[in-house]
Parts: C-alpha cells; structure tokens; sequence
C-alpha cells in the first residue's frame, strides 16, 4: 500500500492541524495545507477544538481555584481561554500547567482593577508546587533547640523541597488568597497592608502562614545558603524590630525546615581535597 | 498462582476510600500517568496505597505516539519511573498524538493511516517499549472526521503495527461505535475483523450526542453509563475472542462508587462464562 501525500506529510498535516485547532471560532483559516482544511470545515472539527479548549481551561481552573473563586468561574475561563491561545500546556502534567498565568494576569488588562489578581495567582501556584514537591522529613524544632548560642550561629537550617514563602508589600494578598483557598467568608473587613505567606507540606497536606517581612527575608537567607548568624541579620535589616526567637519557632513549628548543617563542618568538608 | 485481572474501574480521588476497601476478585484500577508524574506528595502516596492492595493499569495519553517526532525522552522517562514504582499489570497508550513541537494539546487527535505514519508510529511504540521493557497496548481512538488521506484501513494498521513491534492492543468497544456510527460502517463487522489474539485489554464507556448537531455526531465523552448498544457488541465480542481485562471508563458526571461497581459487576459477570470455561 503506498500513501497519496509525499514524505513529510505527517509533519504538515500536524503544523496545519494545530494552527486550525487554536484559530478563533468563526475565522476562516488559511494558512493550513488543504487536506486540513477540508477538516477544518467538517463540523465535527469543533470536537476536537472544544475538547483540547476545555482541557487546557479545566486545568487552569484547577490550578488556581482562589482566583477563579475571586473573579467568578465566567470571567476567569474567558481570561483563561486568552491565556491558551498564548502558552498551550508544555508538559502533559496538566497539575504543572500555568506556570506564567500570574505573568499573565499582570499585563492583562481587564485584570488591572484588580491589582491582587497576580499576587493571589502565585499563592495558588506555590500551592501546587507544595503539593507535589518531593516527601522530606521535617526539621524537629527539638535539635535545633538543643544547640549551644555558638553552634546556633554557625547553622545552617536547609528550606523544605515543598516549603514556598513570598512577601507582598503592597496588599494583603495572604488573607485575600486564603480566604478563597478555604471558601471562607469574603466580607469586607479586609485590612489593607502588606503581607507575606509561607505555604509547605509538612505532612501529607498543604498547610499554610502569614509570615512577615522579616520571616521572608530570613528564609531567604536560609535558602541562600547562609548561617543562622546570617539570617537573623536579613531579617533585622529589613525589619528592626523583628522577635527572632519567635520567628525562627515559628517558621519551625510550620515546617519550613527539612534539615540543618554547621557552616564550620561545611568548610572544613570543602577545603579537603 | 497469579490473580486473573476481570472487570476493572477508573480510579477516581473522589472514590478512593471505597476503591482501598473493595475486596472483589479480580479487580483492578486503572489511571492516567500523567496524574501521577510528580516527585512526591499525596497523590502518589494515594496511588501507592491503592497499588498496595489491587492490580493497576497505566494508561497513558500523552506519549504522542502519532506525532511526527519521536517521544518526548523527560515524558518517556517519567513513565517509567513511575512504571518501576508502580510496578503496573498493563500499560496502554493511543493510536493518537497530542503533543506537538514542544505544544500539548490534551485530547487524542487523528492523523491519515499513510505509510509514513505507520513507520513512524511503529518507531515511537518500539521506543516505548523499549524505554518501558515492557509490552504495551495500543488503543483504537474515537474518530469524528472524514479523512481523505488514508492509505490503511484502521485494523489492518493496528494489526501491522502489532505485527512490526511485537505490542498487543487495547480494543475501546465504545469508541468503535462511535466510530462506525459517526463515520458510517459497521461496528459488529469492524469487531469481527478486529485480531483478537492481540487484545490485551477492553475498554467500555459512555458517549454523548454533540449538542449541536445531535445524533448525527456522537461524542466519547466518558459521562454516562455504558450504552445498550456497547453492552451487546461487548458481550459478542467476548463470545467469539475469550475473556479479557475489561475497564468501565468514566471520567466525567461521576456517579459514586456502588453505581460504577455495579456496571463493573455486568461486565465481570461477561467475562465469567469465558473464564468459567477456561477453567
């Protein structure tokens, strides 16, 4: 048996189908390979359009839940549908798809009366990221209590694989995420000032805080490698008065922490040969 | 002496409690991959437990088969990560492809049976193979559209592919309705045809009328009980190849788990005579 279309014609056929799959209903479209088009024009194309539509969509609204809760299921499948046609899902774990839709929303600009809408996003985002980060243990609050003043300062506490923290200064993103994460009451008496979050998964579900400016830029810190020396210093600097006592049990007691290192050790350990 | 795989289910987060505690024999769950291809966390803890306690089949829709490229080496090795994890009865994929130039598109979409295609498609499934050490069954897709440009009948296409790369198939008894109802030929003659021997797995599920363009279009939607129609081709079909793993397939509109178990019950109760036979 031999085919009528010249070699290469699979590749042809899938470049034009595509293109016909994602052009605006109602559009002619011409820049596909006429066999396609003959498809194209078959009413049951709409099938295949609505389904791969749908698909991508249903996960987009999966994906950021307290958005879509925010903005109504209508408004946010019309921006979602916009979104789509700009960055179709790249890995077939649709859990992972939307990676930009904060982006998106940022510079998309029905959304700029809302200016939260972005903020809000990437609180969802770090929920999905949580939820499928690797398993790890969880530092015991008790060790690192344990440790002498100057041990304490030369330690390193090493950030959980699922633990995701951000500070936003100029809303309060986290009570307005949280609120529509849990299906919370969303009255108005919303204090308007800035926020910042730590979401992980300490145990088997994502569990979540407000943290603030000094929590944040002490995880960062942790995460960056440096000591405890090192992050209490972060955390002054951006906050004076921060109590590191209870910002360190507390970023303990959440489960921010899968572990700890002593700088000296470390150094020790890099300099041998 | 190795448990018998009969009538399986799609698992379902909402069902997993009632799946965990199912005691029947011969049971198995069937999920999509592609769910599952995380590093951690609750969803494979979940799969896990369930794998702890009945036979799993992992079906797949992504690896893209009928693309035009080969398949996405980081998708192929996620599968079979999770194939060494899971350690799976049966692993299946479409005669389809989804993703294309780095794009996915999640549906199964169709492509002219060219024999450009065949080569193609007869690469990728040795690569799966090959990737998965393991046999794998290919599905016959749902199809909607008149394609001009093919070159191989459906079964004989399926039954060169399983000739070329030793894999088995996986008849989707519904989807061969929908098929010959939307395109126009016979589905009993389109089963009777069907190789049989090749069949590793059957799939029963529901279908829908398009809303717009009603009978005239049915759509594989998997949101409804299987049909009449399906049973009886599903019952004839077993009578002339044997029993076979068979999963009710049900992804949307779900009813609760007593409701899927009891269409489980009616195709296990199918599958009873062959075995009762074999025995």
């Amino acid at each position: 048996m031999t085919s009528d279309l010249a070699p290469g014609a699979l590749a042809r056929f899938q470049d034009g189908f595509v293109h016909a799959l994602l052009a605006p209903a109602g559009k002619p479209v011409t820049t596909i390979p006429p066999e396609v088009a003959a498809l194209a024009a078959q009413p049951a194309f709409a099938v295949y359009r609505n389904t791969v539509m749908k698909g991508c969509i249903d996960a987009l609204q999966a994906n950021y839940p307290a958005v879509a809760r925010l903005v109504g299921e209508e408004w946010f499948r019309a921006a979602a549908a916009i979104h789509v046609r700009e960055a179709l899902p790249a890995d077939p774990t649709l859990l992972r798809y939307g990676a930009v839709f904060a982006d998106f929303l940022a510079r998309f600009e029905p959304a700029a009366e809302l200016p939260y809408l972005p903020g809000v996003a990437r609180l969802d985002r770090y929920w999905t990221e949580a939820h499928a980060a690797p398993d790890e243990k969880v530092l015991d609050p008790v060790a690192v209590a344990g440790l002498a003043p100057e041990a304490l300062a030369a330690t390193v506490l090493h950030a959980h694989p699922a633990a995701r923290w951000a500070w936003f200064a100029d809303a309060p993103i986290y009570t307005i995420w949280s609120r529509n994460r849990s299906g919370g009451a969303l009255d108005d008496n919303l204090d308007w000032r800035p926020e910042g979050a730590l979401l992980t998964r300490p145990r088997d579900a994502v569990e979540w805080i407000a943290i603030d400016a000094a929590g944040c830029a002490f995880l960062d810190a942790c995460a960056a490698g440096g000591t405890l020396a090192a992050a209490a210093a972060a955390a002054v600097e951006v906050q004076g008065n921060a109590d590191l006592a209870r910002l360190m049990s507390a970023l303990l007691a959440a489960g921010a922490f899968s572990g700890m290192s002593f700088n000296n050790n470390r150094q020790i350990e890099e300099g041998h040969p | 002496m190795t448990t018998v795989l009969t009538a399986g289910l799609g698992l379902k987060p909402q069902h997993f409690d009632a799946a965990l505690a199912c005691p029947a024999d011969g049971l198995w769950f069937e999920v999509h991959p592609e769910n599952y291809m995380v590093a951690g966390g609750p969803r494979l803890a979940w799969l896990e437990a369930i794998r702890a306690r009945h036979a799993i089949s992992l079906h797949g829709v992504a690896l893209s088969l009928a693309a035009d490229a080969k398949p996405d080496p980081v998708h192929l090795t996620r599968l079979a990560g999770l194939a060494r994890r899971i350690e799976p009865a049966l692993i299946s994929e479409h005669l389809a492809w989804s993703t294309w130039r780095g794009a996915y598109h999640p549906d199964l979409l169709p492509f002219p049976r060219t024999d450009e295609a065949l080569a193609r498609i007869a690469d990728n499934v040795s690569r799966a193979q090959d990737a998965l050490q393991r046999r794998i069954a290919i599905e016959n897709p749902s199809h909607y559209l008149h394609i001009e440009g093919h070159a191989w009948d459906e079964i004989y296409f399926l039954t060169e592919l399983a000739h070329r790369t030793g894999c088995g198939l996986l008849l989707d008894v519904n989807n061969v309705y929908v098929s010959a109802r939307n395109l126009g030929y016979s589905a009993d003659a389109y089963l009777d045809a069907f190789p049989g021997d090749s069949v590793m797995e059957i799939h029963l599920a529901g279908h829908t009328p398009d809303p717009n363009l009603g009978a005239a279009l049915l759509v594989d939607t998997h949101d409804a009980p299987v049909a009449p129609e399906v049973w009886a081709l599903y019952a004839r079909l077993i009578a002339r190849i044997g029993a076979r793993p068979t999963l009710i397939e049900r992804d949307d509109n779900l009813p609760d788990f007593a409701t899927l178990f009891t269409e489980r019950q009616r195709a296990e109760a199918v599958l009873r005579v062959p075995l009762a036979r074999a025995a």
